[in-house]
């Protein structure tokens, strides 16, 4: 019996479990992380393939595929399917996967509820794929499933409203056990103000989800009692009010943009002084920018209500304060900028993908002062303009700095070295078919094309043709992507990659002074000392 | 052929950068023909150029530095890390830009809240998926809908060429008339979900909130026709509920007021005069186009699990009294039609159904008796 014992607790200590099993009852921050990764990689698909069948279409006036309905089905479980299943467990597969080789911590804090957090979430998005398939279709409403019309919802309603109640514990778990890990398992040496950015950028992030996920599941269950229970928290004949359902909405909705976000910065600001050979200029700003966009995403929600009606105050108010984000987000550019400022950079894919990241979500940012305007906004709102606003924040932000993560660190995951050629051909693909994707369309909404139509004038085919050929160019090479990964994992005629991965890396993080392929058990002692160049 | 000749042109437009395959396209915001829509013109155009010029200088240095501060051209890298200094001044340089570009947008915003003084007022209802105007001074009232050309290009396998139909989906049969060098205030309300009023050409749009009443104003310098679209996502058809207003010299305006008027009364003795099956049926076919047909379908077969079939129906070939009390009232996604279409239009959609799209009752109803339904109805709904 106790000879039996031992030897179980010897296994438990040296390796993975053998087969299946393996994925499914792991508590390994390794393993999971590599869950959350694959589980994105393939939301990232299913949200792909609705873009796609969305902008095929678009891609001329007329309906000639798919009923209006279904349209706006697509439109909504797109946006549904690419926030909650493919950017947010890609930050958080990055977030197991290197916060606890970034601290020198052997695991994640609590790492039972890591397993049932990955897998609530993966139980969320059947419920939500499974609404494609019933009576009424899918929710049609749009992502901010705004009352009345979201209560028009055909069976699909109860099961969208639980799947969001499961992301949402699952989100909250993944933010306690984020924290938990932050403040308690790091290496002495490892002061908060010593972290490296991407951990920052990580506890504020989890901090905002702990805030607005609650938030989010209370709006949605006043749907579902609106709806079944006869409640009028959003119906003006009982005395409620549609309007109360968009601040709820966007108290959550706001900060959740920036859930999106700061992760990003956080990568980006890990790898731009790689491949400047630099630290990255001004840490401790960059820390207090970070915690200032956080503080400020929680008081200018109203800025995606500037139609609603609001009273003259509450327009200024919002506009100034929306205004006000720019300072902190200028300053990480100019950071950034001011990072490969003299430094002696080379241009490996992770870093080609950071420095489109920084112009393009620049452009983003460009046009969303534009509408913090908020007279100027009464014609931007609800175009492709907007559209493309938040697609520039998005996708050649988030996705790339989630692909730039991905080439970035899957050498120190695998032990190969990508293929370089083949990952730089991934990148000028995505860059070029990004931009003639989603450009014309800042075109098309300040010439008056609404967002959400399923159908348009015939004034504005040509910017919908050119917008559609990108997202091809766009949606296929990505499957390069997918390749590369493979090809990577599978590590038949790669390179071998070195323990330090990127020349001097070892400066910049403690991730790269342990061995490629990183072992399945990291720092089981804490490391006494700590790199310098990140802070 | 014309597909893959579209897709060429689209794709040399790419190439090219300019030009286009479309004579009427746009890249930009357009000034619009009111004061307000100039004063947001000229807000987005400092904007732009700021954010440009902004971007010259950020993509400059950073350009700069990947073409210069490169490993291959043997830069070595200086360790620097922080200056307080430019911090300091990289943080104020925005902070005074953002100061000088809330100045404008605060004045603008102050003028286009103000909507005292108004000589006018329209109130705008949005409906799943059509708008209602009434004319509170001038006792006017109608309902404005995507027109009936744009209606049939429209529909899946349709085969009628959207660029052979004149303002394509941007066309409506009832347009909403206003004088030029009036100030007119908005009112706005909707009757089921959420929509929001939007012509481009008056500077703003404004949400349509159900159980609330939003305010607005213009004063149209330039007489034509302004087109726009319901901007917020309202629904299967949100794409298909256009706006069209033209703005008219005042002598005009005060004609076409006359006219409207007249046209009231010859609605008001149609509904008292007896109408023949056959007539009522001739004019409910497009009555059902028009109005049911985006959801029960032109054949009338609806969609599974979504929308109803009208043919063969129990509530249809069932009890007349029964069937109209249902279109009267509405119910689930379906609006309350009682509202909505005239005694006659009504009337003669109810017999249709019950004698085309496969059913064949037999029975008529006269406008006269929908009538009087409507008002008791009305009545009642004033009572609550």
């Amino acid at each position: 019996m106790s000879a039996e014992t031992a030897e179980h607790d010897d296994h438990h200590d040296h390796g993975p479990a053998k087969g299946l099993l393996r994925w499914i009852i792991t508590t390994n921050h390794k393993d999971i992380g590599t869950l959350y990764l694959v589980f994105a990689l393939v939301m990232f698909f299913v949200g792909g393939l609705m873009a796609l069948i969305i902008r095929t279409e678009l891609f001329e006036p007329g309906m000639q595929f798919i009923e209006p309905q279904f349209f706006n089905s697509m439109t909504t479980m797109h946006a549904l399917v690419m926030i909650f299943g493919a950017v947010m467990p890609g930050f958080v597969g990055f977030a197991n996967w290197m916060i606890p080789m970034m601290i020198g911590a052997p695991d994640m804090a609590l790492p039972r509820m890591n397993n049932m957090s990955f897998w609530m979430l993966v139980a969320g998005f059947v419920l939500l794929i499974s609404t494609l398939f019933m009576e009424g279709g899918a929710p049609a409403a749009g992502w901010t499933m705004y009352p009345p019309l979201v209560l028009q919802t055909g069976n699909a309603l109860p099961f969208a409203i639980f799947s969001i109640h499961l992301m949402g514990i699952s989100s909250i778990m993944g933010s306690i056990n984020i924290i938990s890990t932050i403040f308690n398992m790091r290496a002495p040496a490892m002061t908060l103000m010593k972290m490296p950015l991407f951990v920052w950028t990580w506890l504020i992030t989890a901090f905002l989800l702990i805030a607005i996920m609650p938030v989010f599941a209370g709006a949605v269950t006043m749907l579902l009692t609106d709806r079944f229970f006869d409640t009028s928290f959003f119906d003006a004949a009982g005395g409620g009010d549609p309007v109360l359902y968009q601040h709820i909405f966007w108290f959550f909705g706001h900060p959740e943009v920036y859930v999106l976000i700061l992760p990003t910065f956080g990568i980006a600001s890990t790898i731009i002084p790689v491949f400047a050979r630099k630290p990255l200029f001004g840490y401790a700003s960059m820390v207090y920018a970070t915690a200032a966009i956080a503080f400020l995403s929680f008081i200018v929600w109203a800025h995606h209500m500037f139609l609603v009606g609001m009273p003259l105050a509450g327009e200024l108010y919002f506009m100034y304060a929306t205004m006000v984000i720019a300072v902190p987000t200028a300053v990480k550019i100019f950071n950034w900028t001011a990072t490969m400022w003299k430094g002696a950079m080379t241009f490996e894919t992770p870093m080609l993908f950071s420095i489109a990241f920084v112009v393009l979500f620049t452009i983003g940012g460009f046009t969303g002062l534009m509408m913090s305007l908020a007279p100027v906004d009464f014609q931007y709102h609800d175009t492709y303009f907007i559209v493309a606003h938040f697609h520039y924040t998005l996708v050649p932000a988030a996705i790339f700095m989630l692909m730039a993560g991905g080439y970035f660190w899957l050498p120190k995951w695998t032990g190969n070295m990508y293929d370089e050629r083949l990952g730089k051909l991934h990148f000028w693909l995505s860059a070029i078919s990004v931009n003639i994707l989603f450009f014309p369309q800042h075109f098309l909404g300040l010439a008056g094309m609404p967002r959400r139509i399923p159908d348009y004038a015939v004034q504005f085919t040509d910017w919908n043709m050119i917008s559609s050929i990108g997202a091809f160019i766009y949606g296929f090479s990505q499957l390069l992507f997918v390749y590369i990964v493979y090809k990577t994992i599978k590590g038949t005629d790669c390179e071998k990659a070195t323990d330090e991965v990127w020349e001097d890396a070892s400066k910049h993080g403690l991730e790269w002074t342990i061995a490629s392929p990183a072992p399945y058990h990291t720092f089981l002692t804490p490391p006494e000392k700590i790199p310098t160049e990140h802070y | 052929m014309k597909k893959t000749k579209q897709l060429i042109a689209a794709l040399s437009l790419l190439l090219s950068g300019i030009g286009s395959a479309q004579a009427d396209y746009t890249l930009n915001l357009m000034k619009g023909v009111t004061r307000i829509s100039n004063e947001v013109y000229d807000m987005h155009m400092i904007a732009l150029w700021i954010c440009v010029a902004v971007g010259v200088v950020v993509f400059g240095t950073m350009f700069y530095s990947i073409y210069y501060h490169r490993k291959s051209m043997g830069h070595e890298a200086e360790q620097f890390h922080e200056n307080t200094t430019v911090e300091i001044i990289w943080t104020i340089i925005p902070t005074i830009i953002l100061v000088v570009m809330a100045i404008p947008a605060t004045k603008a915003m102050i003028d286009m809240d103000d909507t005292s003084e108004a000589e006018m007022t329209i109130k705008v209802t949005g409906w799943q998926w059509k708008w209602e105007y009434e004319y509170l001074d001038e006792d006017i009232h109608f309902f404005s809908s995507l027109d009936e050309e744009s209606n049939r290009a429209r529909q899946i396998g349709s085969g009628i060429d959207p660029t052979s139909v004149p303002h394509y989906l941007l066309n409506v049969d009832n347009p909403v008339v206003i004088p030029v060098h009036t100030k007119i205030r908005f009112l706005f309300t909707a009757a089921d979900v959420i929509h929001a009023w939007w012509v481009p050409d008056l500077g703003w749009k404004k949400d349509t909130v159900p159980g609330f009443i939003n305010e607005s104003w213009t004063e149209v310098d330039v007489p034509g026709t302004y087109r726009g679209q319901c901007a917020e996502l309202c629904g299967q058809d949100h794409g298909f509920m256009p706006i069209v207003v033209i703005a008219m010299e005042k002598a005009d305006y005060a004609v076409w007021v006359e006219e409207q008027k007249a046209l009231a009364l010859a609605e008001q003795s149609a509904a008292q005069k007896e109408w023949s099956k056959e007539e009522l049926i001739a004019k409910g076919e497009t009555v059902y186009a028009n109005n049911c047909a985006s959801c029960h379908m032109a054949d009338g077969a609806g969609m599974a699990g979504v929308f109803p079939a009208i043919s063969g129906s129990p509530i249809v070939i069932g009890d007349i009294d029964a069937q109209v009390d249902l279109m009267m009232k509405g119910q689930g996604m379906m609006p309350a039609f009682g509202q909505m279409l005239s005694p006659v239009d009504f009337a003669s959609v109810t017999t249709f159904i019950r004698n085309g799209l496969g059913n064949a009752v037999g029975d008529s109803i006269q406008p006269s008796v929908i009538q009087k339904q409507q008002s008791t109805l009305a009545a009642v709904e004033d009572d609550e």
